[in-house]
């Protein structure tokens, strides 16, 4: 499937426009996903090991999650202040 | 109350906004362009969102800070675009029965801002340079640019 990646901060001035597409195989993974970027977009390459994707609006668990067809994504390089997950406090 | 958006933002406005008689305190945060970082020399800061995600971020970390202490008000408003010196970039306001509570809810939902919530910042240095603040990472050559490069 075709598949639209919307691009921020500094992932978006590496790899000099705000979205792109890929082809992704069949029920697609966060991996497939990443390497898809990396092939499309070598600019990006170096920088995707710190840069995590966000399915509909919600961070990715692991590589391993599958992408729902039709599903909003986007690279989120570290936010400004922090990057790692924080701790539900329920 | 929870807004991203590009005009000033009227901090005290929205600190009366959560006031309520229930509320024994308020607690008002205020996030504000810093001109030095160690020896370097920042001339604006330029915030960029992905707004969708970021009200929806901001949203459940509202859920979860309700859930954990008797919020009364709350309030969290994010600036994007081009910041100067001193200008507020962001704003939380909360108000509990006792001023504990709101201490605690108020640094919890900024600290958990800054961790999650999809909003960037670059420095625009006074040397002429530009960088995407990275955690970890103040000043790596590796995500530096100039700024003509920009878009």
């Amino acid at each position: 499937m075709l598949a639209t990646i919307l691009l921020f901060a500094v992932a978006r001035e590496r790899a000099g426009v705000a979205s792109l597409t890929v082809e992704l195989p069949e029920n697609p993974t966060v991996s497939d996903l990443k390497a898809a970027i990396a092939r499309i977009s070598p600019a990006l390459a170096p920088i995707l090991p710190m840069i995590r994707i966000a399915v509909n609006s919600e961070y990715a668990q692991d590589d391993h999650q599958v992408i729902p067809e039709g599903a909003e994504l986007a690279a989120i390089p570290p936010v400004s202040g922090g990057g790692l997950p924080i701790e539900d406090p329920s | 109350m929870i807004e991203i958006r590009l005009e000033p933002i009227d901090h005290a406005a929205i600190t009366d906004q959560v006031r309520s008689n229930q509320a024994g305190a308020v607690c008002s945060f205020l996030g504000t362009v810093r001109e030095m970082t160690g020896d370097r020399q920042t001339l604006a800061l330029d915030y960029e969102a992905y707004p969708v995600m970021a009200r929806k971020t901001l949203e459940d970390l509202e859920i979860q800070a309700r859930k954990r202490w008797p919020i009364l008000g709350l309030a969290m408003v994010h600036r994007v675009g081009h910041l100067e010196l001193g200008e507020i970039s962001v704003v939380v306001a909360v108000s509990c029965p006792h001023r504990r509570e709101a201490f605690e809810a108020c640094q919890w939902l900024v600290d958990s801002l800054k961790e999650v919530v999809p909003i960037w910042k670059k420095e625009v240095w006074a040397d002429g340079t530009e960088e995407w603040v990275q955690p970890g990472r103040p000043a790596s050559p590796d995500v530096q640019s100039e700024r003509p490069r920009l878009e």
